[in-house]
């Protein structure tokens, strides 16, 4: 049987043809094992790390990257780290979504030279403070989320090799955050973060302690995205990983802050049937929601979608039916979780989705408000969520200055003072947030309003809020707490911290003991 | 124990510091103040603070400022701080040298 | 018009606890009370009295009407309590478990010594008196005036149903009459009359109804142990839209009547007496307390 070609009209626009079909050219042997068999034996299941490791093609001097949503309970870092240790490896680039605490045990490898420089959202616990005296010879880069992703999008962060743990995998990579099947109770919700390391690093191997059947769907990061899948006995600690539920304050300086903010957007001029919100998991960002849905009710308001690290007390919400979507690039506590893997209006998202800003489209952009927290605020608006009032590093950037800038109305809570600390201060210590992107702050002892947003202003003094100045605000915390001595730094610099769209916003400085 | 370990009051009444006494707790927003004798002469201030950098300078005038006001001379004070306020440390200094001193003749008028 | 002395919440805070002494002013409470006497352990007196006095020196509290509840001034301790707080100037004296007017007439004239002695303004130390037993019930018409000072008098209910060898229930029957003397012996006496606390933080229903009780009674207000109890009682205490309009309508024909001098007032074919004023009068003066615009 021979086909004629040159029957074919305008051929030449044809370019990918492969010429006549031939049994004699397709030598590939018909595979007739069983899909179990298959799945066994699939060429991405390699026995250990090593052999992952091996495979990928690693060298000295490359860049690596983690994923944070396991948050305290991760095993994986420090895990593979210690794998490229014993291998031999130096002069790596780092490249986490985030570090915790538990990953004191990088310090190490700083030391003997396995880790060149490190990229990450955030660093704290024994890690933060050795590098805020001067542990590392090159400075930390911190990002935003959005910030991450549009570096890697741009290139200007490139994963060579990315490790990615998940609760759940099948032989070909289709990998998730939870599972429909043999759930080794072990489970993170979304895998936001993880999405987007799959999609753009070179290789991509997933830890799991649970290779499940093929497939694993639903999945949040496909077969097409993954190179190897190692078994491992144990990927993290269920515990560190998410508690069952965020737990309601009780703190009543909290739960005060908590109803001015509500009070804030539901007299903000955003509080409409299907308006977009963004909470924070801090005390006064949860108790925010209750407060909020109260008026929801009353008003037959409903939340159109709800974006971000999500709580189980915004899942609270979906259930009642007073949000209707989900937005979910990092599940916060186990209901969360289990909304995400149980409610089909509850969606997986990735980085960029969430928060890019080479994305015009991106959530964030869509958001009317958000509540966000701060450890530090100054009179220009600023907002500091990385380094403490001593100047040692002990935070994460996060989300915070992306859903700043996407957010119509940016609302920032905080205490005027923790204990002695004051928290609305000059100059703060570490720019995160530029101050033009943040619309209002709310202290238990007043609410500032952005110059920038006289609208605002007017709004929240017709609602009979207590508005004051920002100047007001510091003023007062002065006034408690007293003068601080400025805190020492040396003219080493430890950590540069980068915006959205990879420019340099701050530097921190060694601190001087 | 040293001669000039005293507080003078303003009776004139003359009462040494007797003992060690502790006031305030490790709670929050608190500072546990320990008041001994003094060994070396002079007012001896050993504080650990959790805001150390910002205000460890305030805290140790205080301590110094509320023992000069009792005319306590000679004392060693042990001072562990969770972010108390300025007042909160008066409170707590004053507390610990009147019972140090088992003391209970107090003098609060004449301040203002 | 005068300014009305807003009672609706008085807080308590435990003396010796230096972060609640801090932050007791930002929650919006009427007065705040700050206690030397049960909340504070035996061998802390001490340590509570200069705690509290320091930070009423220190501090302003936002003009906030500040209160102290000393111990029982025959003691050494409440001695102390009350030489330490009367120095600040600050605080209004509270005095607990009042049984008779000596006991106020003492507490009164140890404070005049310390006043003389301090060189502070004869007389301008004021206090309170807490109404906790039997007896104290039973006199409370002459303790209500027994001082010049006086500004309000309180009902402490848990040692009174103690005292009556009873307890406390959710409708509040076995305080109805304590609430009823407390209540006639200040208004008689044109002092304020302050409920007491309602122990049960996490039933705001229970708390709620007890509000509704003591208002429709006519106390002035309620002591509360815990910020979340302020907000409802403000808000049952805040005269409604409808209340103010028919108060301002009231006044206005009170306005136009005598321009028109004419003695007999009408709004709405209904005759205006004077209680009606009165109470006119009484609501548009909370209404403006509570910061409402009209």
């Amino acid at each position: 049987m021979s086909l004629e070609l040159s029957s074919i009209p305008h051929l030449e626009e044809f370019c990918a043809l492969g010429g006549s079909y031939s049994d004699e050219q397709n030598l590939q042997p018909k595979d007739v094992r069983t899909l179990a068999e298959r799945s066994l034996h699939s060429k991405k299941l390699v026995n250990d790390l090593d052999e992952a490791i091996r495979l990928s093609g690693l060298r000295d001097g490359m860049t690596i990257s983690f994923h944070h949503h396991f948050r305290g309970g991760d095993y994986i870092i420090n895990m593979v780290m210690a794998k490229l240790a014993e291998m031999g490896f130096k002069d790596l680039v780092l490249a986490a979504s985030s570090l915790t605490d538990c990953h004191f045990p990088l310090m190490d490898h700083i030391k003997s030279g396995v880790i060149r420089r490190i990229e990450t959202s955030g660093l704290r616990g024994k890690l933060a403070d050795a590098i805020s005296h001067g542990l590392m010879d090159i400075p930390v880069v911190f990002r935003s989320h959005g910030g991450r992703a549009y570096a890697i999008e741009s290139g200007e962060l490139a994963i060579d090799v990315a490790f990615l743990g998940a609760p759940s995998c099948d032989a070909f990579g289709n990998a998730n955050g939870y599972s429909r099947e043999g759930d080794t109770g072990i489970m993170c919700g979304s895998m936001g973060y993880a999405k987007q390391d799959a999609e753009y690093a070179k290789k991509v191997i997933i830890i799991t302690n649970n290779l499940v059947p093929y497939p694993n769907a639903p999945f949040g990061i496909p077969e097409s995205n993954v190179d190897y899948v190692v078994q491992v006995p144990e990927i993290g600690n269920p515990a560190g990983i998410m508690s069952g539920a965020t737990r309601f304050t009780k703190n009543p300086k909290e739960l005060l802050i908590a109803e001015y903010a509500a009070k804030v957007i539901e007299n903000s001029g955003h509080f409409y049937d299907g308006f977009s919100m963004q909470m924070g998991s801090g005390g006064a960002s949860l108790a925010t929601i209750r407060f909020l849905r109260e008026d929801m009710i009353k008003q037959n308001i409903k939340v159109g979608f709800a974006l971000g690290g999500i709580t189980g007390s915004v899942v609270e919400l979906l259930e009642e039916g007073l949000v209707r979507k989900i937005l979910d690039v990092q599940s916060f506590d186990l209901r969360a979780a289990e909304s995400l893997k149980n409610n089909r209006f509850h969606q997986q998202i990735s980085a960029s989705y969430y928060a890019s800003p080479s994305n015009p489209g991106t959530a964030v952009n869509q958001l009317d408000v958000v509540v966000l927290s701060a450890l530090e605020v100054d009179t220009g608006f600023n907002v500091n969520v990385l380094t403490g009032s001593d100047g040692v590093i002990r935070g994460a950037i996060g989300g915070h200055p992306d859903t700043a800038a996407g957010a119509s109305v940016s609302i920032v809570v905080a205490p005027l003072t923790r204990g002695r600390i004051p928290t609305i201060v000059n100059h703060v210590n570490t720019i995160v947030t530029p101050g033009r992107s943040i619309d209002v702050v709310v202290t238990d002892q007043g609410i500032a309003v952005n110059p920038a947003r006289p609208d605002l202003k007017d709004r929240l003094i017709a609602a009979r809020l207590p508005v004051c100045s920002i100047d007001e605000l510091r003023s007062k915390a002065e006034k408690i707490v007293g003068k601080a001595d400025p805190i020492l730094y040396t003219d080493k610099v430890v950590g540069i911290v980068t915006y959205r769209d990879n420019s340099i916003i701050d530097l921190i400085y060694e601190v001087k003991e | 124990m040293p001669l000039d370990s005293l507080i003078i009051l303003q009776e004139g009444t003359r009462l040494k510091i007797e003992k060690t006494a502790v006031a305030g707790t490790m709670e929050s927003s608190d500072i546990m103040v320990t008041l001994s004798p003094g060994s070396v002469g002079g007012i001896e201030i050993e504080l650990e603070s959790s805001v150390e950098k910002q205000f460890g300078n305030a805290i140790r005038s205080t301590i110094q400022d509320v023992l000069t006001e009792l005319d306590v001379k000679n004392a060693h004070v042990k001072a562990l701080d969770k972010g108390a306020l300025d007042c909160t440390v008066r409170a707590r200094v004053k507390t610990a040298a009147y019972r140090a001193c088992n003391c209970d003749s107090y003098q609060f008028g004449g301040q203002n | 018009m005068d300014t009305y002395k807003l009672r609706r919440t008085m807080m308590f805070v435990p003396g010796n606890n230096p972060g609640m002494v801090k932050d007791a002013y930002i929650y919006g409470s009427d007065s705040i009370m700050f206690d030397l006497e049960d909340s504070v352990a035996v061998d802390q007196k001490d340590s509570a009295r200069f705690l509290v006095s320091e930070a009423l020196n220190c501090y302003d509290y936002n003009g906030i009407e500040l209160v102290v509840r000393i111990n029982d001034p025959r003691t050494k301790v409440g001695k102390d309590d009350l030489t330490a707080i009367v120095c600040t100037r600050k605080a209004i004296i509270r005095l607990p478990k009042t049984e008779c007017a000596e006991d106020v007439t003492y507490c009164e004239n140890v404070i005049a010594e310390i006043e003389a002695e301090n060189g502070i303004p004869a007389g301008s130390t004021r206090m309170m008196a807490a109404i906790e037993s039997a007896l104290g019930v039973l006199n409370a018409r002459e303790i209500a005036v027994s001082s010049k000072r006086l500004i309000g008098i309180a009902l402490g209910a848990e040692d009174y149903v103690t005292d009556l060898k009873t307890s406390r229930s959710s409708d509040g029957i076995e305080l109805l009459f304590a609430r009823s003397v407390i209540l006639l012996a200040a208004r008689a006496a044109g002092i304020a009359a302050i409920d007491t606390v309602y122990s049960d933080v996490n039933n705001m229903e229970g708390f709620e109804a007890e509000v509704k009780l003591i208002k429709q009674l006519g106390f002035d207000g309620k002591s509360v142990i815990n910020p979340r109890q302020i907000k409802p009682v403000h808000s049952l205490y805040t005269p409604s839209d409808k209340e103010i309009q028919k108060s301002l309508a009231i006044m206005d024909a009170i306005k136009e009547a005598k321009e028109r001098g004419s003695g007999v007032i009408a709004l709405n074919g209904k005759m205006i007496d004077k209680p009606v004023v009165a109470r006119a009068e009484r609501i548009l003066e909370i209404a403006h307390a509570s910061g409402i615009t009209f």
